[in-house]
């Protein structure tokens, strides 16, 4: 379709711009400006947006607040730092977990295969949320594994699971880790099943080839599934909300709370820019690789 | 290299009969590409190329990969815009109009063949935009489908039908609104050996059946040769020569197309001696003396290359009787091609010459061997004098 | 070593998807345990789906998610699938880096930005414009249909980049102009991919926790927002039936439509058979 017809053209593309302009840039943009408006508290720029917004009793509260945010720096980092080391943790966890299963799917008959892929995604299709909150009923301490272990007698005091750092990252690593198999199968999968028996040809031996041929060729979807599992797992709030306890600090939970707990919008303003900067490499990354895939 | 204004000088006959509408007429390029170019960024995908077609011919446009060819075909069509140039077909300027207002069809090289409509409707498509009765459109559709030997396959979707089928349904729905010209592009190359030479003269049939303008897209030399009337080479974008097949395989105008159509015997040399019906030439790569009969225009002790086709080469035990192109050789390496042997000859100057000659006996007549000392010959009108 | 390898593979994979589907074989079980302490098996009981069918704000909250749901798939769709065309199919464009931009980054922007952001916008229109007037269906749908429709867009992308253009190109050598070859070849090619993006953007819409919370008013509570205040005091048996039905639904949903594409495929093959015919024939 060469630019002959000019008006069909900008038709497609204005409507979905201009949304996009308006209900993406357009609050992005707003965000930033209120974070950083906040950071110049000597002359308050306020947004007339935002300023006009407000009654009075708003306008006292930003001050306020940004004093105190300044207090609480040091709750605001560790949740930051905490979220970081969580989601790569967690992203570990994934790679460990994920690639055999993505391998096996990869090297299954095709029928299996698409049974498989279908037993991976299908719980995508039911609730996000149904599926954490399902977690309490298992780890609970008089939960389903507890229930288990102790009737079979293996213990006699309930393993405590609930409100800890390890449930929270079962909880990532069980709702992420579809979205490092994925990736890695589609990978694994167009490795041709001849490099192997080249590598075998050559004289290697099976864990060496795994080792110097496949893994090597395999890390591309490595990378695109861990920034698919870091990425959402960073600004993470259901999880630990409904399974960590008080002190898992996580930036995504601190932001809601700034929010609805403290009704702190300029806070929240800055921990999301916070969160932006600590996503923007891994978010490159990803395009990166998402951009060499598609060359291919 | 030798530039498309030689055309007026060159003595050989310029169109094949037979392919202007009468005769006596004088010809009417029927499809006339002015000075196109096409430009992606800073690189001219086709390079300021101006081409005539007559009615009814089937033009091919020859080349190797990336050389232009197809961007030129769809500029035809309208599916890319010419950067500069200009486009008439039939006398209409057609470079501004959009690819569903000109009378111009495609088969495309992946055939394109909707996926989600029957046979019948695939043909029926291009009909139906032009809003005609149903009637027509269904008695259109089913005479084109038995012009292409698909009538039982009509219900049948693209998916349910063979490689040959699927060519046939594209041609057929390219066909079918009758367009001033069809533009083929690979049509033969998605088909097996087989299949394709069958298709070959298929397609000529239905060509001539229908009188309708072809051009076609192609990187076959030998698909070219058979369906073509005329051949345009294309190299990095301009069309480098064009002419029937038989000008173009015997007298290639530059080392390029002498190469890229067939395979040639090259020495480079310089004219010696100009006389009114050969040329000599000294080359230090033969050797020899080389002397070519038919030389349009070449200075004395201009740099040329003569080229000769392996097949015009003739090998002997015995020195020939005449004085020039004869060089003594030892043979190399014998391929046996059945039909016909290759031979590598080494000659004195330690260059290669390839030489095919047929097997028309029997083993019962000896023919050189590998370590066999022989002489090269050839007629003088058997070679061609290149811009070296 | 090769069965070694084989034999740790398949112990991998069963013992993966047994921790996948773990917790909703869990919650479909105990969704029919009589006993309100959830964990405590009580016998056999369709109890709590009766208690979830007169829960007057669960039935509530569920319509409401289901109506938002249903404008922002269609509405998701629409834009997204002209962002997909505008991307695969216009070649540059002014603007075109921002525009690939912004319809990739919803998927990855943590859901608690972009609902956050979205609400410091609503609060401001309506400040500027008066425009969305309060905070409700409107907004939620809004916010829906901005991070749905990039799905839609990437799903249609992705789609029409594997489609020959010289289809399209087909068509309009054919005679038809480019709207229309939209709406007749564009269109029911990539049926598929529309269906996909439709049901993705439905089940988004349908799940969505957080960033309907930012946007949400007083009176436009959805079903997850319900379901999430409702288990964070504890485990509920009735939300155990109502996982059920959800599971209930999605695992029908998928059966059917794997048996039609494998039925379609059937029939393909076999049809495919009929077609071999003598080349001239």
């Amino acid at each position: 379709m060469s630019g002959r017809v000019p008006s069909g053209r900008a038709l497609v593309i204005v409507g979905p711009y201009l949304w996009l302009l308006l209900f993406f840039l357009a609050p992005l943009a707003i965000v930033l400006k209120i974070a950083f408006s906040e950071a110049l508290i000597a002359q308050p720029p306020y947004a007339p947006l935002f300023a006009r917004s407000s009654d009075g009793a708003l306008t006292i509260q930003l001050n306020f607040h940004n004093f105190l945010f300044l207090v609480r720096d040091d709750l605001y980092f560790r949740a930051y730092l905490n979220s970081a080391r969580i989601a790569l943790i967690a992203t570990l966890l994934c790679v460990v977990l994920g690639y055999p299963v993505a391998y096996g799917i990869a090297h299954a008959s095709p029928a299996a295969r698409n049974v498989l892929l279908m037993l991976v995604i299908l719980p995508f299709w039911t609730s996000f949320l149904l599926r954490v909150y399902a977690w309490i009923g298992i780890l609970k301490n008089n939960g389903l594994i507890n229930n288990l272990l102790m009737a079979v007698g293996i213990i006699d005091q309930p393993l405590v699971m609930m409100q800890t750092d390890f449930a929270v990252y079962l909880g990532i690593v069980y709702s992420y880790l579809p979205f490092m198999i994925l990736p890695l199968y589609a990978r694994l999968q167009r490795l041709d099943h001849t490099l192997w028996e080249a590598a075998a040809d050559l004289g290697c031996r099976p864990h060496k080839a795994f080792l110097t041929v496949i893994l090597p060729l395999s890390l591309p979807g490595v990378v695109a599934g861990s920034m698919l599992v870091f990425i959402p797992a960073v600004g993470e709030f259901v999880i630990p909300a409904l399974l960590g306890g008080p002190d898992t600090l996580m930036i995504g939970r601190v932001l809601w709370d700034e929010f609805f707990a403290n009704r702190d919008w300029p806070v929240a303003s800055a921990v999301a820019i916070a969160v932006l900067i600590l996503l923007v490499a891994p978010i490159t990354v990803l395009q990166f690789t998402h951009g060499r895939e598609a060359e291919r | 290299m030798v530039t498309e204004d030689s055309t007026m000088n060159d003595p050989r006959p310029r169109l094949a009969a037979g392919i202007r509408p009468a005769p006596d007429e004088p010809a009417q390029p029927y499809v006339r590409a002015e000075g196109v170019t096409r430009k992606f960024g800073e690189v001219a995908a086709v390079d300021d190329v101006t081409l005539e077609i007559y009615r009814g011919e089937v033009f091919c446009l020859l080349g190797g990969s990336g050389c232009g060819k197809t961007t030129l075909l769809r500029i035809l069509a309208g599916l890319e815009p010419a950067t500069t140039g200009r486009v008439l077909i039939d006398g209409e300027d057609v470079t501004g109009t959009p690819p569903f207002r000109r009378p111009v069809n495609m088969m495309f090289q992946s055939y394109a063949l909707f996926p989600h409509l029957s046979v019948r409707n695939n043909v029926a498509f291009g009909l139906r935009q032009d809003g005609l009765p149903s009637r027509q459109i269904n008695r259109r559709v089913a005479s084109m489908l038995e012009l292409v030997k698909l009538g039982p396959f009509a219900r049948r979707k693209p998916h349910q039908l063979s490689g040959g089928q699927r060519q046939r349904v594209a041609l057929a729905r390219a066909l079918v609104k009758q367009p001033k010209l069809l533009l083929l592009d690979e049509p033969l190359g998605a088909l097996d050996r087989q299949l394709r030479e069958e298709m070959q003269f298929e397609l000529i049939n239905i060509q001539q059946t229908l009188g309708i303008t072809f051009v076609v897209v192609t990187h076959d030399q030998e698909e070219a040769m058979t369906l073509s009337s005329r051949i345009g080479v294309m190299h990095a974008g301009r069309i480098v020569q064009t002419g029937t097949p038989t000008q173009i395989y015997e007298y290639p105008r530059s080392r390029f197309v002498a190469q890229f159509v067939g395979s040639v015997n090259l020495f480079e040399g310089r004219v010696e001696e100009r006389a009114p019906d050969h040329v000599l030439i000294a080359s230090e790569k033969a050797g020899c003396t080389l002397a070519v009969e038919h030389v349009a225009q070449v200075a004395v002790g201009a740099p040329v290359a003569v080229a000769v086709r392996p097949e015009k080469l003739v090998m002997a035990h015995e020195p020939p009787g005449h004085e020039y192109n004869h060089i003594p050789a030892i043979v190399d390496e014998v391929a046996y091609r059945g039909g016909l042997s290759i031979y590598k000859l080494r000659i004195a100057t330690g260059h290669t010459l390839h030489l095919t000659q047929p097997n028309r006996d029997r083993a019962t007549v000896q023919r050189p061997a590998a370590h066999d000392a022989v002489f090269v010959s050839w007629h003088p009108a058997s070679g061609v004098v290149l811009d070296s | 070593m090769r069965t070694g390898r084989s034999a740790f593979v398949m112990v991998a994979m069963a013992l993966c998807l047994a921790f996948l589907y773990l917790p909703i074989v869990s919650l479909v079980v105990y969704s029919f345990n009589a006993s309100k302490l959830v964990t405590v098996w009580g016998g056999f009981s369709a109890r709590w789906y009766g208690e979830l069918l007169r829960d007057a704000q669960i039935l509530r909250a569920a319509w409401l998610s289901l109506r938002i749901a249903v404008v922002t798939a269609t509405a998701a769709v629409v834009l997204g699938t002209l962002a997909g065309v505008a991307l695969a199919r216009m070649g540059r464009f002014r603007g075109r880096i921002l525009f690939s931009g912004m319809t990739s980054a919803p998927l990855v922007m943590p859901e608690v930005i972009t609902g956050l952001s979205l609400l410091l916008l609503f609060v401001a229109l309506e400040d500027l414009i008066g425009w969305p007037r309060g905070r409700g269906v409107t907004t939620i749908t809004i916010a829906h249909i901005t991070f749905s429709m990039a799905y839609v867009a990437v799903v249609i992308q992705a789609q029409l980049a594997n489609l020959d253009p010289s289809l399209e190109e087909a068509a309009l050598d054919l005679g038809a102009r480019p709207a229309k070859v939209f709406l007749v070849i564009t269109v029911p090619v990539i049926a598929p991919a529309l269906v996909s993006g439709w049901l993705l953007s439905f089940t988004l819409s349908l799940d969505d926790l957080i960033i309907a919370s930012f946007v949400a008013g007083p009176g436009s509570s959805t079903l997850p927002m319900v379901v999430f205040s409702k288990v964070r005091l504890g485990v509920s048996p009735e939300i155990n039936a109502l996982a059920t039905l959800f599971v209930v639904v999605v695992s029908i949903g998928v059966i059917a439509a794997g048996a039609l594409t494998s039925r379609a495929q059937r029939r393909r093959s076999r049809d495919a058979q009929g077609a071999i015919a003598p080349p001239f024939g």
